[in-house]
């Protein structure tokens, strides 16, 4: 499955659009996350612990996407948005959505 | 007055280790930023002319950083008369850097020579209506779609 955040494929031609696809997860961070988020706070710096959770949740958004675009027989997906949004202390949403196309060769 | 002086190591201790993790974050991004001159990331579509015979992939980086006690401590006063807040301007500009550099890594893992429509986002992972644990942690993603040159490809 081919992915891109730009309108097409590059040397593809888009045969057929399948309209939007998304795929969103909400995860939380567990307490021993937290309480060394806690400490690193004294300190500053980058939190491993949060980045590795959000690398893990965004990667299960896109596959939910795929499977999404998967179903509906399409081949690529275009135009790729990522977002993120807290939605209660300690949980943090991830969305990714974009548009499932069916691309093939020229001419 | 226990309490006060507990504040105040963390102070110094936050102010000592922070700064220098800074000091050293920012050379090593100098560093890579170096490396990876020639792979730029744009923010633009395509060239006029696109190449025949590439291939692309999205690819992605992210990083969540916290300020900390010292810089906290700095913004807190900076709240009261208002003004730029240089403690966590350097903290997000840091941070975006790193991310931009972590997509770079992951571009040029898959061959890729360069980054086009690349977006960057800025998101609070805690909610900063919650005051005891306020402090700031910010995630800074990149992403774009990187470009190679098709293996089977004779242009």
């Amino acid at each position: 499955m081919l992915i891109t955040n730009v309108e097409t494929v590059p040397n593809k031609v888009i045969l057929k659009h399948f309209g939007l696809v998304y795929g969103s997860t909400i995860r939380a961070k567990h307490i021993g996350r937290d309480f060394a988020a806690g400490i690193k706070n004294i300190f500053g710096g980058e939190l491993r612990g949060y980045t590795e959770l959000l690398t893990e949740s965004r990667a299960e958004a896109v596959k939910r996407m795929m499977q999404q675009a998967h179903s509906m027989g399409a081949n690529a997906i275009v135009n790729v948005r990522f977002s993120t949004s807290s939605v209660a202390q300690g949980a943090a949403e991830i969305l990714v959505y974009g548009t499932a196309v069916m691309v093939g060769e020229h001419g | 007055m226990a309490n006060l002086i507990i504040i105040l190591l963390f102070l110094v201790i936050g102010y000592m280790t922070g700064t220098y993790f800074e000091k050293k974050h920012y050379r090593s991004i100098q560093e890579r930023e170096r490396y990876f001159v020639g792979m730029p990331a744009r923010s633009s579509h395509w060239k006029l002319d696109i190449p025949s015979g590439i291939d692309v992939t999205l690819v992605c980086g992210g990083v969540v950083v916290a300020s900390d006690y010292f810089k906290n401590f700095a913004a807190t006063l900076r709240n009261i008369f208002g003004g730029r807040m240089s403690a966590y301007e350097s903290l997000i500009d840091r941070g975006r850097r790193e991310a931009i550099l972590r997509m770079k890594e992951q571009a040029a893992r898959w061959g890729a020579y360069e980054i086009i429509n690349v977006r960057v986002e800025t998101s609070t992972i805690n909610s900063s209506s919650n005051k005891s644990k306020g402090m700031p942690m910010v995630e800074l993603f990149a992403y774009g779609t990187a470009i190679k040159r098709s293996r089977n490809s004779n242009a």
